[in-house]
Order: structure tokens, then C-alpha cells, then sequence
């Protein structure tokens, strides 16, 4: 009895497991089914339009793959210097420990607050506008707790072997650190790097409220220009009742699932050449 | 030489200080919108009061139709979430062997990938289409929909952090428990669940913040109408729909409307501020039981 | 005075020790490196106990004694390896040169470059076995031109006897290399800042036979240009190698004098113990 009991169990786990896959699987079948038929060159390289069968995605397009650089220039170089700070130079003291806590706490708070902070602090306070700019800021504070995170622990994977060597050669901290531990630890900073893009790249909340437009019918072409991202623009479609735009919004989903998977692959493959080097 | 080096050093540091920067500017930035909003709103109606209307000609500014509506999503959420996710967790900690595991959990992970915005539309034209089917009431925008859509999009994270509490139990206890001829059922649910506990308790709530913080899909999905009411089959609002909504028109900035979101959204952070306090200082006791 | 007996130990180590014959102590030399009741402390746990030595120039000396004793931790505070450990702690002076290491106002990173070190695991940079040795002449400033680089490079390559092999895939990866020639490409590099001591810890303990005689031997032609100081936990190599030998015992020095001495007509029973296999 008390064993028919526990196969029962073990058969539930296993399906309550299968069950949330089933629904991942549901989710793409519906998204592949709704979206394909419209994913074509006319519509990546086309303009909004109140025709559904006539709009075009470009203008999101090229907004995304413009923020996410701009929030990569300035997410990269501040969170690869606060991690080695943390890791390297104040290790055990009591500022280290605050800012530390202070970086897991950012790290759970909901994306739209970041989007009220970049709104209060770059759009208001610093006069940036509702601007490409102000977008990628708001956007690099988000991603910042995530590249500190992973860039600590690439430094953390560097052998100490490596840094005793040179110091014991008379180097100073930093170009340990410049010239033997940041060669060795850069494929895992990018490879964290690009892990918290393409969270970034989803992202819609924060930007919506700094003042990202859901309607636009240009590309951005400065970093103070107005814009758009992909999931403001699947999001402004699925929010209109036609059914047409339903289906341009399942196409501009396949069109982010697709950047996604890209992005990803990209992170692991940098991973396994990785691997490849530090064996020599 | 020394000169370069030191100032490398405080360059390093104020990058590092940022992080304190951005926690000061996101409490600055909500205090000083809700402090303005709460000079023309009463503390009490806000809190208290039972009808949110700020964008009508008579306004009223009560959250409590915000809290509920979030609060009836979130809990939807949870009752998918919670239960699902630690069955989950207990059969790859427990059960499935190390090749299942390297297959399954890298796909569970998959669903924590996925951004919400497609989250809610497929709460929206596929998870409530099918619920009306059961439901016939059941209106095109409501709580049920989106609250079980986000429970599985955070199945994931309940799962892997119960997990991780999970496999931080000595290995000893579950032998004890083999020993003593219990079944693994038994084990799981009598002997590592409890001596999980706080790593489990720490996952659950962290889970719920999550749930509270999540944005687009109760914004597709939910409806925009504040309600005061726990019927899951009818448009609500939640806080953060609420916020995008009143960002995405055009109300002017230095309004009374335009603060609302603020004060919206400073209850919000502290709602979640201390909910993660909590799993914070929870996950920070398992740590110590176990090391 | 003395407790031990006085006829000459048997077996080859006496024999060993007796063919390296160190010149006698002459007092117009003076002493390279000096420690003057040196206490160290790891926290609270005090590692070395009044240690008082003068080590002399233009030799090899050997610290020998079991795991634990502290002999590793000793040549460590010669060149301040101890410094990157954190909660280490100093009482009492090193002198090199007569100057004290551990007084204000010392340059760290100056000492280290005079005060080269060999770990126990070779640790050569994940690069090319041209830039492993330049590296330590780049960041000390110590060449001006490009020519002048390699021609450093092949110069220590040359002392450490690694250049015939290597003469041709200097660009090739260090790691490549076998633990030998690792070994010796780590000792070119630390010879390449022209120390004026090298301190080798335990440097042939991972190696195989034929590659630690070639370290060996390394070690004793490298005196005639520099002071050198060999921690090992093998007696046949302390009687093979140094002229003078120190044996530490729990953190204390036991027993400090010529090799020949040591391992022939050691004055404390403790050392002659040792030296004959009686415990450690």
C-alpha cells in the first residue's frame, strides 16, 4: 500500500513537471501558429500602419537593437568595475558587505520601478527626455545587479595561482588585474553580459513608463530621438481588438523569440570556447 | 605610480557605490512624488478607501481596489506556483537521476525565459478563450487567466530555489530515514521538506513579491478597471497595470494624476522591499544550518 | 654542549653533504638577508616563533623540516607573499641589505621585483612563453625598446636553461609546455627583473626525477649571480643543493649552519633525528 502510495507520488511530481513544460510547448505552438504566416521581409523591414495587414515592425526593431547596445556601452564598463572593486580591493569590510546586500536587494525589485526611477532621475531630473539615452540608462541600472553578479564570479573562477605569480614579479594590484586576471575572466563577463541583455531586450515595463512611445513611424536616429522597442510594439497589437493585429503581434513575438535564442546561443557558445581555452 | 593606483581605486569604489546610488534614487524619487501627492490626498483615503478614480472629473483616491486586484492575481498565481513548483523540485531533488535532470531542468529554465509581454498575450488569446470554454461567464479580461499564466512562468523559480534548499540537506538524514524502511514519498515530505523549511519558506516568498511586481501580463490581460473584488472572472486592475496605463496617456507631468503613480509605486517597492527582506534573512538562516 | 653524538651520520646524505662544503663564515661579508625575533601570526595563531637567522650571500640555503613547520611561511616573509593573505601579522624585523622590509615608508611592489619567487606548482600565465618572461620587464618599466625586450627575454631564458628548447615557438602557449619546462620558464621569468635573491618554494616536489635534477643543478649555478633560498621537504635535496641549511621544527628554527654539519654532526638531537628518517 505505502509503496503503490509512493509510485502514486513520484507519478505526480513527474506530471505536475510535464504539465509546465506541456505548457511552454502550448505557448509556442499557439505563438508559431498565429504569427508565421505574417513573418515575411515586408513586414521586418516595413512601418506601423493603422492597416494591420500593411504594418511593419522596423521601427521597434531597429529601437531595440539600438537600446540594447547603448545599454550594453554603459551597463558593461560600470558593473565590471564595481565587481572587481568588490572582489578585489575591499573584500571584507564593512562598506563592501552594505553595497553587496544593497546589489542582492536590487536584484529582486520589479522592473517597473526602475521604470519610475529612469522617469523621476534621467527623463525629469537630468533633462534627457523620453530619449533613446534615457531608455538604455534606465535599462543598464536594471541590468547592472546581473553583470555585477556574473562578472564577480568569473574573477572568482581566475586560479589565485595566477595573481600570486604576478605579484611575486613585482606588479601592483591593478595590473594584476588589467594584465593577467581580466584576459582570463573575459569570456565569462561577456558571456553574463549577454545573458542580462537578452533579459533586457524583453523587457517592456520600465521603458513604457519612462516614456517610451507605443506608436512610432520612424527609426531612431540619434540618441535623443524618440523611439520604440519590440515588446512595446507586440504589446500595443495585442491590445487592439482587430484580430489582424493579433497577428502581428504573435509575428514581432517570433521576430524577439528568434533575437532571443540568438543572443543565448551566442552566450553559450562563448562558454565552450571558454572551457576550450583554460585547458590549455 | 602609487598617485594611479589610488586613483584607480576610488574610481573602482564609485562605480561599486552606484548600486547604493540607485537604491537612494528609486526612494528619493518615489518619496518626494508620493510626499506631494500625499499633501492633497489624505494619508487614510488613500490607503483606505474603497474607489479608485483619479482620471475621472470627480476624483477618488483609494488603492485598495489596486492591492485586491493585485492581491487576487498573485494569489491565483501562488496557488499554481507554489504547489507545482515544490512537487517539481522534490521530484528532480529526490526522484529523477542525474541524465533526467540535465534534460529537465534546462527546459524549466526556458519558461523562466520568456518574456512576460508574450506571456500576456498568450494569457490573453489563449488561456482565457480556453477558460470560457469551462467558464461561459467568464469575462475576456480577468484575474484568472493571467494569475494562472504568471503561476507558470514562475513555477520555475519556486522550483529551483527549493531546490537548491532541498540539496543543502545532508545526505545523512535522508540514509536515516531509507534505514528505518520509509519511503522516499515519506522522506521527501517528512524528513527533507521540514529540515528545507526556511530555504523553501525563503523560495515562497520571494515567489510572491515576484508575482506582485509582474507587470505586462495582468496589463494585457487583466483589464483595466479598478474593482474592489476577490470574483476572479471579471476585468480587474492591478497597481502596476494601473501605472502603465496612466504612462502610456497623457496626463501631464506635476499633476495629482501623474503622482498617483508614484504613490502607487511606492507601495509597490515597499511591499516587495520587505518581502524580500524577509526571504533574504530566511534564505541567510538555511545557509547557516547547513555550512 | 652537546647532546648528540659526535661521529658522522651514516649513509650517503652525511657523504652528500660532505662533498658540498660551504666557505667558512667570513664576518667582513655581509649578511643578505636577516631575521631578528621574527613572530608571524595567521589571526591569532602564531605560525613562526622568534626566528633570528643570517642568511648569507652568493649561496644556497635550504630550509628543511616537516609539513607544518613553518619553513614555507618564513620565505614567504622574505619577499611579503603574506601580505595578500588577509589578518597576517608581523612582530620583530626581516633585514635585506640591512634595511628592514617590514618598516614604513617600504615599497612593496619595488621589494618583489628584487626578491624573485618559485612556487611549489609552476604557475606560468595562460600566455605565450614570450610574454610570460616579458611581462615582468614591461610592467616594471624595465625596457625601452623592442629589440632590447628580447633580448632580456632570451637572456633569462638562457640562465634558466630553457632556450635551446624553446628558442623556437616562443610565441607558442606556456601552457603547452611539460612541468619541467613550466618550472623553468617560471624561473626565467623571475629571473628576467634581475632580483637580486630568489626564493624557490619547494620547486622540483611535482616534478619527476630527471626534470628536478635539472632544477636542482638550475639552483646551484644560479648562486654565483644571486642569493638563493630553497625551501624542501627532501633531504637528499638539501644535501645535494645548499651550502647552508636551517631546520624549523613548530614554527621555531632548531638548528641553523652548514649543510655539511647539519647532516653529518648536527648539534641538536631534534636535527639528527630528522635528518635520520627518526620522525617528520
Amino acid at each position: 500500500m505505502r509503496r503503490s502510495l509512493d509510485v502514486a507520488f513520484q507519478a505526480l511530481s513527474l506530471l505536475v513537471l510535464l504539465l509546465a513544460l506541456a505548457a511552454l510547448a502550448a505557448l509556442i505552438v499557439d505563438v508559431v501558429s498565429d504569427g508565421a504566416g505574417r513573418l515575411s521581409w515586408d513586414f521586418i523591414n516595413g512601418y506601423p500602419s493603422r492597416r494591420a495587414s500593411q504594418a511593419g515592425i522596423f521601427p521597434a526593431l531597429a529601437g531595440s537593437i539600438f537600446v540594447i547596445l547603448l545599454t550594453a556601452l554603459l551597463a558593461l564598463p560600470i558593473g565590471v568595475a564595481a565587481a572587481i572593486y568588490l572582489e578585489e580591493y575591499g573584500r571584507r569590510n564593512f562598506v563592501s558587505r552594505a553595497i553587496e546586500i544593497n546589489i542582492t536587494n536590487l536584484a529582486a525589485v520589479p522592473s517597473i520601478i526602475y521604470g519610475l526611477l529612469g522617469l523621476g532621475v534621467f527623463v525629469r531630473l537630468m533633462g534627457m527626455g523620453r530619449s533613446v539615452i534615457a531608455g538604455a540608462a534606465t535599462l543598464a541600472l536594471l541590468a547592472l545587479p546581473v553583470v555585477i553578479l556574473s562578472t564577480r564570479e568569473a574573477l572568482r573562477a581566475v586560479p589565485g595561482s595566477i595573481r600570486e605569480g604576478s605579484y611575486a614579479l613585482g606588479a601592483t594590484k591593478w595590473q594584476t588585474i588589467w594584465h593577467q586576471v581580466l584576459p582570463v575572466a573575459t569570456p565569462g563577463i561577456l558571456t553574463g553580459l549577454i545573458l542580462s541583455l537578452s533579459r533586457a531586450i524583453g523587457e517592456t515595463a520600465p521603458l513604457i513608463t519612462m516614456g517610451a512611445l507605443t506608436y512610432v513611424s520612424f527609426a531612431p536616429d540619434s540618441i535623443w530621438s524618440s523611439f520604440t522597442v519590440l515588446p512595446i510594439q507586440i504589446f500595443n497589437w495585442v491590445s487592439r481588438p482587430q484580430r489582424d493585429f493579433h497577428a502581428n503581434a504573435a509575428a514581432g513575438i517570433l521576430l524577439l523569440m528568434a533575437l532571443l535564442l540568438t543572443m543565448n546561443g551566442l552566450a553559450i557558445w562563448l562558454r565552450d570556447r571558454y572551457q576550450k581555452r583554460l585547458a590549455g | 605610480m602609487r598617485r594611479f593606483e589610488f586613483v584607480i581605486e576610488r574610481g573602482l569604489f564609485l562605480c561599486a557605490l552606484l548600486s547604493v546610488a540607485t537604491t537612494v534614487g528609486i526612494i528619493a524619487v518615489l518619496a518626494v512624488e508620493t510626499a506631494a501627492f500625499l499633501r492633497e490626498v489624505p494619508i487614510v483615503d488613500f490607503l483606505f478607501g474603497t474607489e479608485w478614480t483619479p482620471l475621472f472629473s470627480t476624483p477618488r483616491f483609494g488603492v485598495l481596489p489596486l492591492v485586491v486586484g493585485t492581491t487576487l492575481v498573485s494569489l491565483i498565481a501562488m496557488l499554481v506556483a507554489l504547489p507545482m513548483g515544490l512537487l517539481s523540485a522534490i521530484y528532480l531533488s529526490e526522484y529523477a537521476n542525474s541524465s533526467v535532470r540535465r534534460v529537465l531542468k534546462p527546459v524549466l529554465e526556458l519558461l523562466a525565459g520568456v518574456p512576460t509581454v508574450v506571456y500576456g498575450y498568450f494569457a490573453l488569446l489563449f488561456v482565457t478563450p480556453l477558460l470560457q470554454q469551462v467558464f461561459p461567464n467568464l469575462a475576456g479580461f480577468n484575474a484568472l487567466g493571467p494569475g494562472i499564466v504568471m503561476g507558470v512562468m514562475i513555477l520555475p523559480l519556486v522550483s529551483s530555489l527549493s531546490e537548491d534548499a532541498m540539496r543543502a540537506v545532508p545526505i545523512g538524514l535522508r540514509e536515516g530515514s531509507y534505514a528505518l524502511g520509509a519511503t522516499r514519498m515519506q522522506t521527501s515530505l517528512r524528513v527533507v521538506v521540514p529540515a528545507a523549511f526556511s530555504g523553501i519558506t525563503a523560495a515562497f516568498i520571494l515567489a510572491i513579491s515576484r508575482a506582485i511586481g509582474e507587470t505586462m501580463i495582468v496589463a494585457i490581460a487583466a483589464g483595466q478597471q479598478p474593482r474592489l473584488t476577490w470574483d476572479p472572472t471579471v476585468p480587474i486592475e492591478t497597481m502596476t497595470a494601473y501605472i502603465v496605463q496612466v504612462s502610456l496617456g497623457d496626463t501631464p507631468q506635476g499633476t495629482l494624476e501623474y503622482r498617483t503613480i508614484f504613490a502607487v509605486g511606492m507601495l509597490l517597492f515597499l511591499g516587495t522591499f520587505g518581502l524580500n527582506l524577509v526571504s533574504a534573512w530566511l534564505r541567510q538562516r538555511y545557509r547557516e544550518e547547513y555550512s | 654542549m652537546s647532546t648528540a653524538s659526535t661521529r658522522p651520520l651514516p649513509g650517503s646524505l652525511g657523504e652528500l653533504a660532505s662533498r658540498n662544503v660551504a666557505p667558512p663564515p667570513s664576518s667582513s661579508e655581509p649578511c643578505k638577508i636577516e631575521a631578528k625575533h621574527l613572530d608571524f601570526y595567521y589571526g591569532q595563531k602564531r605560525a613562526l616563533e622568534d626566528i633570528s637567522v643570517q642568511i648569507r650571500p652568493h649561496l644556497v640555503t635550504a630550509f628543511i623540516g616537516p609539513s607544518g613547520c613553518g619553513k614555507s611561511t618564513f620565505l614567504r616573509t622574505i619577499n611579503r607573499m603574506n601580505d595578500i593573505i588577509p589578518g597576517t601579522r608581523v612582530d620583530g624585523q626581516v633585514l635585506i641589505d640591512n634595511a628592514n622590509i617590514y618598516g614604513p615608508g617600504v615599497d612593496v611592489v619595488q621589494l618583489r621585483r628584487r626578491v624573485g619567487m618559485v612556487f611549489q606548482k609552476s604557475n606560468p600565465f595562460p600566455k605565450s612563453i614570450f610574454e610570460n618572461v616579458s611581462y615582468g620587464l614591461r610592467i616594471n618599466g624595465m625596457v625601452s625598446s623592442k629589440s632590447e625586450l628580447a633580448g632580456q627575454v632570451e637572456e633569462s631564458l638562457r640562465q634558466a636553461a630553457l632556450w635551446d628548447e624553446v628558442k623556437d615557438r616562443l610565441h607558442e602557449s606556456a601552457l603547452a609546455l611539460s612541468g619541467g619546462q613550466q618550472q623553468r620558464l617560471c624561473i626565467a621569468r623571475a629571473l628576467a627583473v634581475r632580483p637580486d635573491i630568489l626564493l624557490m618554494d619547494e620547486p622540483a616536489s611535482a616534478l619527476d626525477p630527471i626534470a628536478t635534477q635539472r632544477i636542482e643543478e638550475l639552483a646551484y649555478d644560479l648562486k654565483k649571480k644571486y642569493t638563493v633560498v630553497i625551501v624542501t621537504h627532501n633531504m637528499q635535496q638539501a644535501a645535494r643543493v645548499s651550502d647552508y641549511t636551517a631546520f624549523f621544527w613548530l614554527g621555531r628554527l632548531v638548528e641553523y649552519d652548514r649543510t655539511d654539519k647539519i647532516f653529518t654532526n648536527p648539534t641538536e638531537k631534534l636535527t639528527e633525528d630528522y635528518v635520520t628518517g627518526r620522525f617528520g
